[in-house]
């Protein structure tokens, strides 16, 4: 079935259980990815995948929800059995409606339609770049994390109100995880990912120059002293930290009591007011955008910070609601609905009088730590109290060299952080998750074993 | 409940039958496969949330799928879809044939028919009859964030309830022909305190396989009260001082630092990537002699037991370390293809739309002789982990996971909460550290994340004393 005949053959269904209010989010997808060792293919896969989110309002317009890979006659019919006894437990204080923008029009990227390039292809050029990567530098071994794929997908919305959306979009994605060895040293490793529409648009050579460079840099390594240190957070690492309490900006984190806001923040003064942070899932670098969130909302650019004032939250319908505001496109669709960024932009606003403008990661020769990537966020982020420890890939520079810190953590807290941020350079980096400038902070604590 | 019933050794998910399997199993032979394997799922889920005393949401979602997966010599093809359909099965062994780029269609494996059908559902069928009913969970959750309310502090009350129940059929041309029924539940309580500027938060989890009663026994009062005086103790908690110090770690959840420091290292995949430590270590010693280490697939209701893994072989009983001495690796059939390492019915996967790997059940470093006092009275000046959060293990084999709940130890007693802390290291380095195990083993459930998506698992230890390592802090 396509989606259209879905959307008719859920509507006829409903009709039959007499369920006047429904809607559903939907995604088609065929995914293909490849996997090298040392020139020889190791797995090739492929996927066909289907997943139909189904949600009924009751007679006393309660939400049931149901989720399937069955979108046959019988299982649609059954997810909106499902569905419907679901909402006997749907929750009595807080409605859900429709978005009131579900009919919107919808700025859709005009990318260019991308065709599968095949497993073959993705086999070849993979076992290229692994020869290449391994050929960069004599210390490089192997490169034991390594995958090339595509995706091909369609997301559709639709309710019993008329609303109806789909896109289809294509994705690849290159990621090389080289490992180094050199004779009484511990072995060091690092990679790099790049996306595209499809494979063609992918920079093969410069993910592969970038996998090795980093990885080679972190030859000569030590430990650090454990101490409070001037940090520069590079581009991804700073949108890292940033995603990981993005629950500051997220509305439903609020009401929950997990948020380090709450409904009075907007206007809280968070940072030097040289910092500008915006959501733009839509921007022309995303490679991941989509034009409606899982309510059908349009997805839009929200500044999130404005010279370092919280400016606004992220909502779906019904926090929306409650905050007396319209949805931001950024809801998922469950039984209660999350919210989520989706591309962090942060840059520099004209207000930068209070920056020490002189801290330049590439010019600087005083003392500080570069952090190039955090590791494990799943483990060492406590978003609802602030909290982070968490282990990274960086470096130590003094007096103008460098080098690598063989293995730390740095601590701290995000408000604090965003308090003592003392420099966001001018120039602005594009990376997998958004869009950032390097970042200076001062005093946080590094714990090495040294 | 399931939507299909397993009806008789024959007939299974509809039109998927014996008959069906071998021809399918045929063709993909025919066709000039080494091996073919086919991996048939269906399930039905639902999970529940209570917030403060209402339910705030129940999900329930059904599904199918396949995953087929061809061997030639020791590259593999897998193809997973939601098509069950003979057309559909028929249609995923070409893809996977086309992709290994088997054009020659010479037969290569051999196939005499599958064998004896190994049934694991018979003595559970009647789970299906016996899991709790939304309403059940729903009044006991709610029961149960009441038990949380106990002062004014507790400003966010959580109760969360999920349940997998899966049915799988596994087919290959080896001859394998099993089905299994798998129940997975698990509950969890979760607050957050708040005082001022001072938050904490605590949680409980609690899981079981198999035995749908095992919720309605659950103690949720006891459950809650751990979670309660957990918060209260870190609430107004300071912020641990770094440094490199001896750690005891408590029992139960404290396994964690086992299974990401060491047990992933020893799972085939790992050698196949060649990013173990450990790959040229058998018969030779890698821990403390006080340490022996187990991985097994049947732990009577753990979380990580299994009948059957998800490649069709019963799972054994592997002792990793023993003695402090490597002896077993965690392997998988890609792995014993790769490897050599032979299965030890470890192949895992979160559902059909991943190939199975090498994964750990029930893992647990086996009891000692000291008592839990020994080890914090052997301490001046350290740290006593009572709490752990998750952890991860990176390709050098570096390790690092969370402390939820942490107490300083001066000597020999415990002393104030700490909060903040992480402990890092590498496992070449953590295991010859392990110098003293208690005689108070315990395990815990949880998930772990890797190369076939999420499974659930069982760590476990006795309390254990490490002479030293990092800890992360302010």
């Amino acid at each position: 079935m396509n989606s259209r005949e879905i959307t008719t053959q859920i509507s006829k269904a409903a009709d039959f259980l007499n369920l006047k209010k429904w809607d559903y989010g939907a995604s088609f997808s065929n995914d293909y990815s490849v996997q090298v060792d040392k020139g020889e293919a190791k797995q090739l896969k492929a996927s066909q995948k289907q997943i139909l989110t189904l949600r009924v309002w009751n007679e006393s317009n309660l939400v049931g929800i149901t989720t399937t890979s069955d979108i046959s006659e019988s299982g649609i019919k059954k997810a909106l059995n499902q569905a419907n006894i679901a909402s006997d437990f749907g929750n009595k204080n807080e409605s859900t409606e429709f978005s009131p923008l579900a009919k919107d029009p919808i700025e859709a990227k005009d990318t260019k339609k991308r065709n599968p390039v095949g497993i073959k292809k993705l086999l070849t050029l993979l076992r290229e770049a692994e020869v290449k990567l391994l050929d960069s530098h004599e210390s490089i071994k192997s490169v034991p994390y390594n995958g090339l794929s595509e995706s091909f997908y369609e997301r559709v919305y639709a309710n019993s109100d008329g609303a109806y959306r789909s896109y289809t979009k294509s994705q690849a994605a290159l990621y090389l995880y080289a490992r180094a060895e050199e004779n009484n040293k511990k072995p060091r490793s690092s990679g790099s990912v790049k996306l595209g529409y499809g494979v063609e648009d992918i920079d093969i050579d410069l993910c592969i120059k970038e996998a090795s460079n980093k990885t080679i840099s972190h030859l000569n390594y030590s430990s650090v002293k454990t101490d409070k240190y001037l940090i520069c957070f590079s581009p991804e690492s700073f949108l890292t930290i940033i995603n990981a309490f993005s629950s500051m900006f997220n509305a439903r984190s609020i009401l929950d009591g997990v948020s380090l806001s709450n409904k009075n923040s907007i206007g809280e003064k968070l940072s030097t007011e040289a910092l500008n942070i915006y959501d733009d899932g839509l921007h022309e670098k995303n490679i991941s955008s989509s034009p409606f969130d899982g309510e059908g909302t349009p997805t839009k650019r929200l500044c999130l910070i404005n010279r370092g004032k919280i400016e606004n939250f992220i909502h779906s319908e019904s926090t929306a609601r409650i905050f007396n505001t319209i949805p931001t496109g950024h809801a998922g669709l469950g039984s209660k609905v999350s919210v989520s960024p989706d591309w962090i932009v942060v840059e520099k606003s004209e207000e930068n009088f209070d920056l020490k403008t002189s801290l330049d990661h590439t010019t600087y020769e005083g003392e500080f730590v570069y952090i190039e990537e955090l590791n494990a966020i799943h483990a060492g982020v406590r978003a609802s109290q602030g909290s982070f420890s968490l282990p990274f890939d960086g470096w130590l520079y003094k007096n103008g060299t460098k080098i690598s810190i063989e293995s730390a953590t740095v601590a701290g807290d995000i408000k604090y952080l965003l308090k003592n941020i003392i420099n966001i350079e001018s120039k602005q980096e594009v990376t997998t998750s958004g869009i950032s400038p390097h970042i200076w902070v001062d005093e946080l604590s590094i714990t090495g074993d040294a | 409940m399931l939507s299909s019933r397993i009806k008789s050794n024959e007939i299974v998910f509809g039109n998927c039958n014996k008959d069906l399997l071998e021809e399918i199993i045929f063709y993909g032979i025919g066709l000039g496969a080494d091996f073919v394997e086919i991996f048939i799922e269906n399930t039905d889920n639902s999970s529940v949330l209570a917030e403060e005393d209402f339910i705030t949401s129940v999900s329930p979602s059904f599904g199918k799928g396949a995953g087929i997966r061809i061997f030639k010599e020791k590259k593999d093809g897998f193809v997973s879809t939601n098509d069950l359909t003979k057309h559909g099965l028929m249609r995923s062994v070409s893809q996977a044939i086309e992709m290994l780029d088997i054009t020659d269609n010479k037969q290569r494996g051999g196939f005499n028919g599958l064998n004896r059908h190994r049934d694991y559902t018979l003595s559970k069928k009647k789970w299906i009859y016996e899991v709790p009913s939304i309403h059940e969970i729903s009044e006991k959750l709610l029961v149960s964030t009441k038990s949380l309310k106990q002062n004014n502090k507790i400003i966010t009350r959580k109760a969360s309830y999920s349940r997998n129940l899966q049915e799988v059929i596994i087919a290959s041309s080896d001859g394998t022909y099993a089905s299994d029924i798998r129940l997975h539940q698990t509950v969890g309580l979760n607050v957050i305190a708040s005082d001022a500027q001072y938050k904490s938060s605590g949680s409980r989890r609690f899981g079981s396989s198999g035995m749908p009663n095992e919720f309605r026994l659950w103690d949720h009062e006891k459950a809650a009260n751990d979670v309660f005086e957990s918060s209260m103790n870190m609430l107004y908690a300071d912020y641990v001082d770094a440094g490199q110090m001896p750690v005891v770690l408590a029992n139960k959840f404290g396994g964690v630092i086992f299974h990401e420091a060491c047990g992933h290292l020893l799972e085939t995949t790992q050698i196949e990537r060649g990013t173990t430590p450990f790959e040229n270590k058998l018969n030779e010693k890698i821990a403390h002699e006080s340490v022996t280490a187990i991985d097994e697939g049947i732990s009577e209701g753990s979380f990580g037991s299994l009948s059957v893994d998800d490649e069709g072989m019963e799972p054994e009983k592997s002792v990793l370390i023993k003695k402090g001495i490597l002896k077993k690796f965690i392997s998988d059939r890609a792995g014993e293809l790769r490897t050599g390492h032979k299965r030890t019915g470890s192949g895992r996967r979160q559902n059909y739309s991943f190939a199975a790997a090498s994964r750990m059940r029930n893992t647990y470093i086996a009891k000692g002789e000291h008592s839990k006092e020994d080890l914090i009275n052997s301490i001046s000046d350290g740290l006593y982990c009572k709490s752990m959060g998750g952890g991860s293990v990176g390709a050098t084999g570096q390790f690092n996971f969370a402390v939820e709940e942490g107490y300083l130890i001066k000597n020999g007693k415990l002393t104030n909460p700490v909060k903040g802390a992480t402990l890092i290291g590498e496992a070449k380095e953590v295991m010859p550290k392990i110098s003293m195990c208690g005689n108070d083993l315990e395990l815990a459930p949880g998930f772990c994340g890797s190369i076939s998506g999420s499974v659930n698992v069982t760590v476990g230890q006795p309390h254990i004393k490490v002479d030293s390592i990092t800890v992360g802090g302010r």
